[in-house]
């Protein structure tokens, strides 16, 4: 058990590239943080900083209170689990989880003893004189955990331990890594390019881009007040509506009409000095099919009308496209988000608009449907750096 | 279907010839050395591929001369020194090469290839002058050195194939488990290069074993002549003897540590002895 502190922790490579910038993290004794971000953010690099894999060439790493800059893994403490799990495959399952402890001198009788508890624990109990050769993917990355916990260490670091699963078994483990980390109550590091992994499992999110921290939060506060247009479109699922806009006489003009700017979102971009062009965020969720509210609740909102393009039924809710005529949002952040999902130029002529409707709506796809949103929840952005305009403490 | 089926066998029966046909020309000469071995001086030259008349006499007078059993304690010791000491350089340099980067490692990988693609008949002579200056002519020694200086650039080369294909990633478990980087090495790579280790002792092996050019300039008694160099000073009684028959049979009792050697470590060589350390 442990606290980390990352002070200033920056790694820059012999060839000048930066790959981390300049990372202030307290990650509190117990706590389960993420690093979130597409790929070369630098989350791998700051997780190989921890753990002592690659040098710290800036700042200082302190393990509670204590600066283990220049110690080598193995004096920090740290155990780590490998997205490709990295199991020993000429050992038996019981020799690699009992590696870290035979290396450590412990006796015999308590490997045995902390290596049953662990399978008990992890149920690889009928396993343990099996071969990682032998193992479905599931039960090597269990053993992947058990190599780690068997230890007790100060912190789990994980490395994307779960993008080797198949989605139905990720979800699966995903809740097995989070109520073993509540059961065990070891600081965890864990390192995603899943934002719903990030969601999920903890208790504090960072958001890296570039190197660089762009946010560290709770997973609410970074879904709710993302501090840029790079978090807002990296957070949530399906992600934030990016629209351009023009804020003028108390309105918002955007291409699904003029939006009558609430008092709240007035005075939070005033206080933010909004430029006159501005990028405006909506949530799928934000909107719903004008055709089941009552007229107060419409009233309390904006409508547009469109045609769906595509509508995908969950069950439980409905995903209905939109094109909308007119610009598209541009800036760096979006265009890096696009590319980094695959979804750039995608959409010619227009911008897409995903909502999240009840599944109680009859739209159907080719319809010219109107839609309802509330102008309260969207988020402004100044196109020219990302930065929200729509900030609330 | 059937068609398919019939060119599919027609196929396997066209392989099954060409593997033959192989298999005869490369067997032919060894079995007729076996045959050769198993004849009588007077049916030496009857032109028999089996025998008429059956004779262990060839076998039993290569172990009466003294000749025959110093040089295969000769072939023995200098090719198994040489193998162990290639083997473990060789280790070391492969994986130095397969895992870090340091200045002047492409020179190093460029110079061992040359050294492996040097012509050796053209360096018998200045060795030859050089191991007599400095006493090693006619040694253990002077024979180890050669090979060992030949075999590595093999050994390395099929080595750090092999520590290439261990995941990197095993190594940096190791090291957050708590090993040191020798730890590492030896608990958890070593292990794993062991198949290759083994392919290479083979093959450096049979590099030493077979040399004809360095143990016939280099040696000039028994003291270190090895069996490849020692036959071709077989000789009958008299001049009017043919030693064809004792050369034949010491060929084949030179060749079985050969092929002992090499069924004994292909067992070792597991093919996919990492599948499961990662992923998969």
């Amino acid at each position: 058990m442990a606290e980390i502190v990352l002070d200033k922790v920056s790694k820059r490579y012999p060839d000048g590239a930066l790959a981390v910038s300049d990372v202030d993290i307290t990650i509190a004794d117990g706590e389960f943080i993420i690093l979130v971000g597409p790929s070369g953010c630098g989350k791998s690099t700051t997780l190989n900083m921890i753990a002592g894999l690659e040098d710290i060439t800036g700042g200082e790493l302190r393990i509670d209170g204590q600066r283990v800059n220049e110690r080598a893994p193995k004096d920090r403490d740290i155990a780590m689990v490998f997205q490709s799990y990295a199991l020993y495959p000429h050992m038996s399952v019981r020799e690699n989880m009992a590696f870290p402890l035979r290396l450590a001198h412990v006796d015999k009788e308590t490997i045995n003893r902390k290596v049953e508890e662990a399978a008990r624990i992890l149920d690889l109990g009928q396993h343990l004189d099996r071969k990682p050769g032998n193992l479905s993917g599931g039960q090597r990355q269990r053993v992947a955990m058990g190599r780690a916990i068997v230890r007790d260490p100060k912190a789990f670091l994980m490395d994307e331990p779960l993008s080797n699963l198949d989605a139905k078994l990720r979800v699966q483990m995903r809740t097995s890594v989070a109520k073993l980390q509540r059961k065990l109550g070891t600081t965890t590091v864990y390192v995603t390019h899943d934002q719903t992994e990030a969601m999920t499992l903890g208790d504090r999110v960072v958001v890296m881009r570039g190197g660089l921290v762009q946010q560290i939060g709770s997973p609410q506060a970074l879904y709710e007040q993302p501090v840029n247009l790079f978090v807002a479109g990296f957070i949530g699922s399906p992600s934030m509506n990016f629209l351009p806009a023009t804020l003028a006489d108390g309105q918002l003009r955007t291409p699904l009409g003029a939006v009558p700017l609430t008092d709240r979102i007035r005075r939070l971009a005033e206080a933010a000095k909004a430029p006159r062009e501005v990028i405006v965020g909506l949530r799928p969720e934000h909107f719903e099919d004008a055709a089941l509210l009552d007229e107060a609740e419409l009233g309390a909102g904006a409508t547009f009308t469109a045609t769906v393009e595509v509508m995908e039924s969950m069950g439980s809710d409905k995903f209905a496209y939109f094109l909308v005529e007119g610009e598209t949002a541009t800036s760096a952040e979006l265009d890096e988000l696009a590319a980094e999902s695959g979804s750039a130029e995608m959409t010619d002529g227009g911008a897409q608009i995903v909502t999240r409707l009840s599944a109680a709506s009859s739209i159907k796809e080719g319809d010219e449907a109107e839609v309802w949103f509330d102008p309260d929840k969207l988020h402004l952005f100044d196109p020219s750096d990302g930065r929200t305009l729509t900030h609330s403490d | 279907m059937a068609v398919l089926g019939g060119t599919e066998r027609a196929a396997k029966v066209r392989w099954s010839l060409i593997n033959i046909v192989v298999l005869v020309y490369a067997l032919v000469p060894v079995l007729w050395i076996v045959s050769l071995s198993f004849k009588t001086k007077e049916t030496l030259t009857d032109k028999n591929f089996i025998p008429r008349e059956w004779t262990l006499q060839n076998y039993a007078d290569i172990f009466t001369t003294n000749q025959f059993l110093r040089a295969l304690l000769n072939s023995v010791g200098i090719a198994v020194i040489a193998t162990l000491i290639a083997v473990v350089l060789g280790t070391m340099a492969a994986y130095a090469i397969a895992r870090l980067d340091f200045p002047g490692k492409r020179l190093l990988v460029g110079v061992s290839l040359l050294i492996a693609m040097f012509p050796q008949v053209s360096l018998v002579t200045p060795l030859f002058e050089m191991e007599r200056s400095l006493g090693l002519f006619d040694t253990w020694p002077g024979l180890i050195l050669p090979y060992i200086t030949f075999a590595l650039p093999l050994a390395i080369y099929t080595l750090s194939a092999f520590f290439r294909e261990i995941p990197w990633e095993l190594e940096k478990a190791a090291k957050m488990d708590g090993a040191t980087p020798a730890q590492a090495f030896r608990r958890v790579i070593a292990p794993l290069a062991a198949p290759g280790v083994f392919t290479t002792a083979i093959l450096v092996f049979i590099f030493c074993w077979n040399d004809f050019l360095f143990a016939i300039s280099l040696t000039s008694t028994t003291s270190s002549r090895t069996v490849p160099a020692a036959l071709s000073f077989f000789q009958g009684s008299s001049q009017f003897e043919d030693p064809t028959g004792t050369v034949s049979a010491a060929a084949v009792v030179i060749t079985v540590p050969i092929i002992l050697f090499v069924l004994f470590f292909q067992r070792r060589i597991v093919a996919g002895l990492t599948s499961g350390a990662v992923k998969g």
